[in-house]
This record gives structure tokens, sequence and C-alpha cells, in this order.
């Protein structure tokens, strides 16, 4: 019960839905209805499972009066506020972002700025690494050096000054050479991918069941 | 009245968030645990507004819809995640999921990933009125994946001609991917930095149109 009905039920579910691709009946294609209609479903109360723990995390932090306590509110009021919030003013969620609402509010101009000034503060991050990567030491490391900034300089107005033939030496390795490798890559976490699949579901990789209740 | 208020709250979560380059400070943090809340508390709500509601709850109000108890039954099945006692009941909806995932995804890994990037390189090297730049392209781009998957097939020693040459142009094939990828990247990092620095300095404080 504990483990042979969960490995059962990855394997039949597996099977049955690799059979649908290759088999499209109309029963196939019933089951692979009601499989695709449930995961979402189920899936989300998998939210409520981080929810819980996140809430459990941060509860435990104020209650022990830990190190930096004081922010686990700012996690938790928000994180009950938002669906009260979507709850009042449904409307902000089904399309309608453009009426004000303070659920509206807090997304467009608290956690859109927040998110995107995140990502821009990688722009420094990447140029420090950038500064150690693309030192020229050996002749391999000079290749990314150059490739790099050939395709850099390729998407800008000046790389057009320098040269007309720079945007297009840059087009031609994202064209040829990189793709040549990102496909090699992709091939190779193509196969991965297959064997991993094939494992868990015949059962033989079973790490995915945890150590919960042994 | 309501954009200016959002403009002047967004800068100023803007300037806490680039607070950090100086130094980790309370203001950062302060964000930085808001966007965890938020952004949690708002997959919550659409969630429940996309998902729960209009696959689960609706249907089984109306009353004809019983079958979307088990699917119902089996969600609700993750939460004794919080019961030791009967944690392992968990795995049944782990389970369902990931059976559909794999069942689902072999056929579309297959094609995507393998079938697709084969046929892909499947170009032909030479004909006639092709420019010189795509012949050469074309016969980097097939010779150029053999030889990095050539350094990705660990099976084999890299020695001798086949495999020890194969690695050697492969991996000088991956770095002229992998710089380009990372060129690429900066790229687009360096267009948020701007993104971000236009808010502050056009929306915010009017200095830029």
């Amino acid at each position: 019960m504990k483990r042979t009905v969960p490995l059962m039920i990855v394997m039949v579910g597996g099977i049955l839905m690799i059979l649908q691709y290759f088999i499209p009946h109309q029963i196939s294609q019933t089951i692979f209805a009601y499989y695709t209609d449930w995961t979402p479903i189920i899936l989300a109360f998998a939210l409520v499972l981080g929810v819980g723990s996140l809430t459990r995390i941060h509860s435990h932090k104020i209650r022990r009066k830990s190190k930096n306590w004081q922010y686990s509110w700012a996690v938790l009021i928000p994180l009950y506020l938002m669906p009260v919030l979507a709850h009042i003013w449904p409307g902000s969620l089904s399309g309608g972002m453009d009426s004000p609402s303070i659920f509206h509010f807090i997304f467009m101009h608290v956690q859109v700025p927040i998110q995107a000034t995140m990502f821009s503060l990688l722009a420094f991050y990447i140029a420090s690494a950038a500064f150690r990567a693309f030192r020229a030491k050996s002749a391999l490391a000079t290749v990314l050096l150059l490739s790099a900034i050939i395709v850099m300089l390729g998407q800008v107005p000046i790389g057009e000054l320098l040269g007309k033939w720079f945007p297009q030496t840059g087009l031609w390795i994202l064209r040829y050479p990189n793709l040549a490798a990102k496909r090699a890559i992709m091939l190779g976490v193509g196969f991965g991918m297959l064997a991993t699949n094939l494992k868990i579901i015949f059962g033989v990789e079973r790490n995915w069941l945890g150590g919960a209740g042994k | 009245m309501y954009e200016t208020i959002g403009i002047w709250v967004g800068a100023l979560f803007t300037l806490a968030i680039y607070s950090f380059l100086y130094k980790e400070n309370p203001i950062y943090r302060l964000a930085e645990h808001l966007v965890v809340g938020i952004s949690a508390g708002y997959g919550m709500a659409i969630t429940y507004q996309i998902t729960v509601k209009p696959r689960l709850i609706d249907p089984l109000l109306s009353g004809d819809h019983w079958i979307l108890l088990i699917p119902g039954i089996l969600g609700l099945l993750y939460i004794t995640r919080f019961i030791p006692r009967i944690s392992w009941l968990s795995r049944y909806p782990i389970g369902f999921y990931m059976g559909t995932a794999m069942g689902v995804g072999f056929p579309l890994t297959m094609k995507a990933n393998v079938l697709r990037q084969v046929e892909g390189a499947m170009v032909p090297l030479y004909q006639s009125g092709m420019p010189w730049y795509e012949v050469l392209g074309n016969s980097v781009m097939i010779l150029g994946t053999l030889a990095a998957l050539i350094y990705f097939f660990f099976s084999k020693p890299h020695k001798g001609l086949f495999f020890g040459t194969g690695s050697k142009i492969g991996i000088w094939v991956i770095m002229l991917g992998f710089g380009a990828t990372f060129g690429f990247t900066v790229m687009g990092r360096i267009s948020l930095l701007i993104g971000r620095i236009q808010y502050l300095l056009g929306d915010w404080l009017h200095v830029i149109d």
C-alpha cells in the first residue's frame, strides 16, 4: 500500500499515456482527456502544501523570535491578503488587470517592479562573472570571449558602425556553431529524459517516493 | 493619483532592491520577503480562480460531475504530508502526476528533443546558388553537432582519430556556442537594467522622455 500502489499508479498512468499517443482510439483519447483534466486539479493542491510549509516555517520563526523574525510578517501578510483581495475584486484576475483595485496595485506596483529589478540586478553580477570567465587565459577561453563579444556587439548599433560584417558574423555564430552546440546538448538532454521517463514509469527510479512513512 | 502613487511605490521598491548592490540591508530584506509573500499569494489566487473553481468546485456544485471527486480526493491526499502517521498517502497524487507527466512527456520529448533535432541537422551541404557562408555554416553545423555529441560521449576514452579529434573539435564548437549564449544573456539582462533606469528616470523623475 505504501510503495507498491503508488508505483502501480505511475506505471499504469505512464503506459496508458504513451499508448494513447500511438493508438489514438476513442477510448484512449477519453482516458487521456480524463488524465489531463485531472492533473491540474491535483497539482493545485500541491500549492496548498507549499503555502502550508511557508506558513509553518515563518510562523515558527515568529513564535521563536528567531533572527530577522519581523520580516516573516512581510511574507505571511501578503500571502493571505492576496487571495482575500482577489476574492473581493475577482475582476482583477479575470483579465481586468487595468481596473484599479488594491490587488491590482500590489501586483503592478510592488510585485512587478521588485521582480524586474531583481532580474536586472543580475546584469551587475553577470558583468563580474564575465570579467572572470573572459580572461583570455587559453585558446578556448579566447574563443568564448570573441564569440560573446561579436554576438553582443552584433546586436547593438555600435556593432554596425564598426563594420557591416559585425552583425552578420554575430548572426552566423548564432545560427550555425551555436546551433550545433545547442543541438548536441538538446539531443543529450532528450536521451537522458527518455531514459529517466522509462525508469520512473517502470519503477527503476524510485527517489520520488521520498521517505514519507517509509 | 492612483498611477502617481503606484509609480512612487514602484520606484521606492526598485531603489530598495538596488540598495543590495551596496550591501544587504533591512529595506532590501523587506522587499525580498514581500515579493515571496505576494508571489505565493498571487499564485494561490490565480490557481483557485482558473483551476480549482472552474474545474472542480463549480462542476461539483452543479451536481452532475461526481467523477471529479476522484481528483479532488487525490489532491487532498497531498495534505497528509503534514500528518507523519499517514504521510505516505501523499505518494498517490504524486504518483498520478508522475505517471501522467512521464507518459505524456515521453513521445513529446522523443519528437522535440530527438527527432526534430536530427531532422534539423539533416541539411544539404551544398546546393547550386547557395552562398558560401551558408555552405560553410551548414558544414559547421553538421560536423559541429557530431563533434559536440562525441565530446559528450563518455563511454569511450577520448583518444584516437575519431573520438580524440572529434571531442577536441566538439569542445571548440561548444565554447563558441557558450560564448554566444553568454553574450545573448548579458544583452537580455542589460535590456532589463535599461528598462528599470528608464522607469526611474522617465516614469518617476520625468528627467527623460
